[in-house]
């Protein structure tokens, strides 16, 4: 199974496991990853499940959508690297990826 | 009074998402005593807003909506009991009678029993081909008969009968959806947006009727709906969305406050302070709105039992929150901050009568109260801080397009 870290804004990491197909978001609250709200669950709805991709794995996800890309654009304090974890999937070629927990997600 | 420690044990009555979430979160909270989840479905704690979406039409499964999967809520030991009914909370001895004839005891309760879907109160509606869309189990009855070509009637014209008829309409049945009143979406929009998705509906090919009212069907099972004016429907299959009955039996007839709901202060404690509660069950003062407010939605439900654990292990933290509510049909994406209704002012930014993405905004003494957009995150992402903040903009800038959002928000 492939796994993520997360790292929290204190600096504490944590890796979990997730299986092939599920997304990051679905991962951090099945998992109780401090952070990730997901208040939609899933729906793209609520930009509760913000993350910051590191920079080394930004490049390796699918980019975001337009539905995605405005969620994001007035999510609390977005950079560049911002994505909703609810639409991320896991695959073995994201193993192992990191994402950055956000100190507020609204 | 007592305060929790790891030889507690806090029981959760309700398998909803505000009890799920309630769960989640006196675990991610470190609290280290027992938690335990009763709930009357099988199934452990699972998302109900895809029941009419995703999982009507097949495109996710049954594991999938699970809030945690029940290997996940063992390994963090969560105890969740399923296919159990509380019949009595015994305040005195703080402990639950169960429908087996045993007893749970508890030093914290959280009532999370959510609300039930409103039956159609006409004769006949207990036929075997009329459902309910509020379980698990009621959408797998109205997806064992569905297939092209099948006649399905909505009764309805809320968010649930909506999202039914889109998804229904897309797999290639004939839906019919019936709505009592001159317009959809009646109880949480204005005629604008009603119009909006009356018209998308109907050029999806739902043959939508406002005004109708339905007296009765013919045959068990339901082989066609009638209406007051004569008006047969010939039907495969009836699905019924006609709102939500708060599941307050348990708390009232253990004596605590009932008002529209179970009556919970700003810390979501009910009139017994061993007691909490949260979802769709409860009324709560909100800051916000000024009043008193029952809500029946899920952001209300995650964020009320996230709050109700923290303030079970003492963080004193009153529950405050701007609401909002979605709605996916078709390519569409409805999106709803604040609540309207008590507006003296809209400002539309986009055009419903022509396009298929616009923003409402609603103003009250110049401040935004309230927004309703429709395939445009963007604006509801700044609305929900505008409402949150009530912020005073000028209506002409709202209003123009060529001015950005982000430009409105401080």
């Amino acid at each position: 199974m492939p796994t993520i870290v997360f790292v929290q804004p204190d600096g504490s990491r944590q890796r979990i496991e997730a299986r092939v197909g599920q997304s990051i978001m679905e991962a951090a609250t099945a998992n109780l990853v401090p952070g990730i709200v997901a208040d939609c669950g899933g729906g793209c709805s609520c930009a509760t499940c913000h993350v910051y991709v590191d920079p080394e794995w930004v490049t390796k996800l699918e980019p975001a959508d337009d539905i995605e890309q405005s969620m994001l654009e007035g999510a609390i304090e977005p950079n560049e690297r911002s994505r909703l974890s609810c639409q991320l999937r896991m695959s073995d070629a994201l193993d192992g990826i990191v994402v950055h927990v956000p100190a507020a997600q609204f | 009074m007592s305060v929790l420690n790891a030889d507690s044990t806090v029981v959760i009555v309700g398998a909803g998402q505000a009890g799920g979430e309630a769960a989640a979160e006196l675990r991610r909270q470190g609290f280290a005593g027992r938690v335990i989840i009763l709930g009357e479905e099988p199934q452990p704690p699972y998302k109900r807003p895809p029941l009419s979406k995703a999982y009507l039409s097949g495109a996710v499964n049954e594991e999938s909506l699970y809030v945690m999967q029940p290997a996940q809520l063992a390994k963090v030991n969560i105890e969740f009991r399923g296919n159990t009914k509380v019949i009595r909370i015994d305040r005195k001895a703080k402990h639950l009678e169960l429908a087996d004839g045993s007893t749970q005891a508890y030093d914290k309760l959280v009532i999370a029993t959510g609300g039930r879907a409103r039956p159609l109160p006409i004769p006949g509606a207990d036929a075997s081909n009329v459902f309910l869309l509020r379980t698990i189990e009621d959408v797998q009855k109205i997806k064992a008969l569905c297939a092209p070509g099948k006649r399905v009637t909505i009764v309805g014209g809320g968010f649930i009968g909506l999202e039914g008829a889109a998804v229904l309409v897309k797999m290639g049945l004939k839906v019919t959806l019936l709505e009592g009143l001159p317009r959809v979406l009646a109880r949480v929009t204005v005629p604008e947006v009603s119009a909006f998705f009356e018209r998308v509906h109907r050029e999806a090919g739902v043959d939508l009727r406002t005004g109708a009212q339905l007296a009765g069907f013919e045959g068990n099972p339901v082989t066609a709906a009638v209406l007051a004016d004569g008006t047969r429907i010939d039907t495969d299959l009836v699905v019924v969305g006609i709102g939500l009955i708060a599941n307050t039996e348990l708390a009232q007839a253990a004596g605590l406050a009932i008002d529209n709901g179970i009556v919970v202060d700003e810390f979501g404690a009910t009139s017994d302070p061993d007691i909490y509660a949260a979802g769709d069950c409860t009324n709560h003062p909100s800051r916000f709105l000024g009043r008193m407010v029952r809500l029946e939605s899920v952001q209300n439900a995650m964020e009320q039992g996230r709050a109700v654990a923290r303030n079970l292990l003492g963080k004193n933290e009153p529950y405050q929150t701007v609401p909002w509510f979605w709605s996916d049909q078709y390519d569409l994406k409805l999106q709803m901050v604040g609540i309207s209704g008590t507006h003296d002012r809209m400002v539309l930014r986009g055009d419903p009568a022509s396009s298929r993405n616009f923003a409402v905004f609603y103003l009250k003494d110049g401040r935004i109260i309230a927004a309703d957009t429709v395939s445009r995150p963007q604006e509801f992402m700044f609305a929900k801080k505008l409402v949150a903040e009530g912020a005073v903009i000028d209506p002409d800038k709202l209003a123009d397009e060529s001015v950005p959002m982000k430009s409105l928000v401080s």
